[in-house]
């Protein structure tokens, strides 16, 4: 992974594609055309427009956020079975299990989508409690769904700026009469969008409207969204759905360097090379009870763990 | 991460609508404006071009024609807003119209118990502000539905407002008020300039006032505001999770919505001095919903184009005036079959500063093909 912006072979070939007597234009085209120093300059313009208020110093270990004893049923089936677990500050946290364990389920309690039965997952010291899916959006946890749910009629860049929206505050009066703050926020979303579309390199597909991207640029237009809002923790929920090994060996490097830009992630994923290669911990569930936390290679070699992956022959059961 | 399967490689015909916006989208700002001022002036010169084959007469007053169009025109826009930016599905807009009509009529009415002489303007103000109130009061509990139910609520409530009119005696039925006051000003000769038989100042009060509202609304859709709409319309859910309070910006698109359909009202209930509980019916509604769907939900000139096909013609024609339900029915009916985006599809520019920061990026001032030769390839589900 060397290559941060819209730049790599594959998609300069694509613009030809789409028109063969057109070089690629505007900042796209620039960035093409750069020398090797004169590109890692421009990404670190990038990262830090990407993230502004990111704070690396902060050390790892310290809890960002918590599950505490976190149940969650609907009627009679227990999805969550007292779940706790904590993510730490600039970690990539590795949620996994097998089919149906809870892990989507355990996203859904993060995000508000669902209120846990019994428990709480708290932030920062602080329970979500009863605040509204935007509401904690604010506070600082951003996703991205499994199944892609971008805003298929706006282009790559509106959708971003969506995501930047969540920290504007500018209201209907202030749009009607443009007032100062509107043009603000709009300056620096657009900045923050147009810089987040080269971060993750879908920088030369900003103008395409969402639903026309393919599928590879879709699922990073959703991670470019999601760190629109400036989380301080970003959730993937199966990210590399889809993906070719070569296309899964980027992402990874695109998610080392999210962490390396001063956020916490934490990812879902089937795919265990993915999922071990990328993460530094890992917290495993099954039929929604957690099984395992530890070091990717300890839990490689956790018998729970085995048995839930592998399955166990039925006489060692009894 | 590039997904190649997708490639057609062939070229695709562009489709006339997009040539003409890349055309359009093509000009510098300068020329953009050098068309735009002749055409608001043709428009307001309309009145004059009273000849064949533009001329409604003699069936149909071609000014009153022009001023009733025009106000079709603003309503139209104003639910454009609900339905088309927000996607709330609205069924019930008749009766926004309806409060404003009836605040005209209250407060300018010596049929009204309420009756003073309030400047005209006042008038427009109290409407547009108890729309927008009566937005609130409807939109809050009703704005926790979707779809089908959203509509089936709203639907309920154009017909709450029309029996309160039937049933309320201080709202007088079907007696209704008569004599509204008009604007202010004299003519030279000392005529009113607005009288109910005159359409012509009528209809430039509200080419006026569409302008106005045109700018405002398009202030809103290049805004967080816009943006909150269409990814509440794009995937509701999914725009919660991003941070848009999604509930907030449903209320304001109803409340906005509320707004111009109640100036839309005032501006009716004063040409016509005259305001009953007739004319407030459902079919009303579908009718200004039917000039949206035809325009093309989403997309301002769309419905701008709708609601002078749903009105202008009807005056235009006496055979579509007599079978003018079962002629938009079957319109839309083939439309939906062939293009069920309308006349011109949904369109919006939602970034205040959209025409750099996409020069910037690639090259081009403004998003590139609405219809691409990958349409469908990109979406997959997940697994």
């Amino acid at each position: 992974m060397t290559t941060t912006s819209g730049s790599t072979p594959e998609t300069r070939h694509h613009h030809h594609d789409r028109d063969e007597t057109d070089q690629p234009g505007g900042l796209v085209g620039e960035v093409a055309r750069m020398s090797a120093e004169e590109r890692a300059e421009h990404e670190a313009e990038v990262a830090d427009v990407v993230a502004p208020d990111r704070d690396i110093e902060v050390e790892v270990g310290e809890t960002l956020l918590e599950m505490r004893d976190v149940t969650l049923s609907f009627g009679g089936l227990v999805a969550l079975d007292s779940v706790s677990f904590s993510i730490r500050r600039g970690e990539i946290l590795g949620l996994i299990g097998p089919n149906g364990a809870g892990k989507t389920t355990c996203f859904n309690a993060m995000t508000g989508v669902y209120r846990p039965s019994s428990g709480a997952v708290l932030l920062e010291g602080r329970p979500l409690g009863k605040l509204k899916k935007s509401q904690i959006t604010r506070r600082g946890i951003a996703r991205t769904f499994q199944n892609i749910r971008l805003f298929d009629e706006m282009t790559a860049l509106e959708n971003v700026v969506v995501g930047t929206d969540a920290r504007h505050r500018t209201g209907v009066l202030g749009a009607l009469l443009r007032l100062p703050r509107h043009h603000r926020e709009e300056r620096e979303g657009v900045e923050r969008a147009m810089a987040l579309l080269e971060f993750v390199g879908i920088a030369d597909r900003a103008a395409d409207k969402a639903k026309n991207l393919p599928y590879g640029y879709q699922r990073r237009l959703e991670i470019a969204r999601a760190l629109a809002t400036e989380p301080k923790l970003l959730c993937l929920d199966e990210p590399a759905a889809g993906f070719n090994p070569a296309e899964k060996e980027e992402l990874m490097g695109l998610i080392r360097r999210i962490r390396d830009d001063g956020y916490t992630v934490l990812l879902i994923d089937h795919d265990m090379k993915l999922v071990m290669g990328v993460t530094d911990r890992l917290v495993v569930l099954e039929f929604g009870k957690k099984i395992a936390d530890g070091r990717p290679a300890e839990v490689r070699e956790d018998p729970a763990v085995i048995a839930a992956y592998l399955g166990v022959p039925d006489d060692d059961v009894a | 991460m590039n997904a190649h399967h997708f490639r057609s490689g062939t070229a695709t015909k562009v489709p006339f609508g997009q040539r003409i916006r890349d055309w359009w989208n093509g000009l510098s700002r300068f020329h953009q404006w050098a068309i735009i001022i002749p055409v608001v002036v043709l428009v307001y010169l309309m009145p004059f071009l009273n000849f064949f084959p533009i001329t409604t007469e003699p069936g149909t007053d071609f000014e009153l024609a022009l001023f009733n169009t025009a106000r079709i025109v603003l309503i139209a826009i104003g639910l454009n807003v609900v339905v088309g930016q927000a996607g709330l599905l609205d069924l019930g807009y008749v009766g926004f119209f309806a409060i404003g009509a009836y605040v005209a009529a209250l407060m300018t009415s010596r049929d009204s118990a309420l009756y003073a002489e309030y400047p005209w303007l006042l008038v427009v103000v109290v409407g547009i502000a108890v729309t927008m109130v009566s937005g609130v009061i409807i939109g809050t509990p009703t704005l926790r539905l979707r779809g089908d139910y959203l509509a089936i609520v709203t639907l309920g409530f154009g017909e709450i407002v029309r029996l309160l009119a039937d049933n309320i005696p201080a709202l007088r039925g079907n007696v209704g008020f008569r004599n509204l006051e008009r604007p202010p000003g004299e003519w030279s000769d000392g005529t009113r300039i607005f009288t109910q038989g005159d359409g012509i100042p009528w209809y430039w009060l509200t080419v006026t006032a569409i302008i106005a509202v045109l700018i405002l609304v398009g202030n809103l859709e290049r805004s967080r505001v816009g943006r909150a709409w269409v990814a509440i319309r794009e995937d509701e859910d999914a725009a919660e999770i991003m941070g848009v309070p999604t509930f907030r910006f449903k209320v304001w698109a109803f409340v906005i919505g509320a707004a111009i359909g109640g100036l839309s009202g005032v501006l009716y209930a004063g040409q016509l001095g005259f305001v009953n509980n007739a004319r407030f019916d459902v079919v009303t509604s579908v009718l200004f919903l039917a000039a949206v769907i035809l325009g093309g939900s989403g997309n301002k000139v769309g419905v701008i184009l709708g609601a002078i096909v749903i009105a202008y013609t009807p005056e235009r024609f006496q055979v579509v005036s007599e079978y003018r339900y079962l002629i938009f029915g079957l319109a839309l009916i083939v439309l939906m079959i062939f293009r069920p985006q309308g006349l011109l599809g949904a369109r919006q520019r939602l970034l205040a500063r959209g025409r750099q920061a996409y020069k910037r990026l690639v090259g081009k001032p403004e998003p590139v093909s609405t219809e691409s030769p990958m349409k469908d390839a990109g979406k997959r589900t997940g697994v």
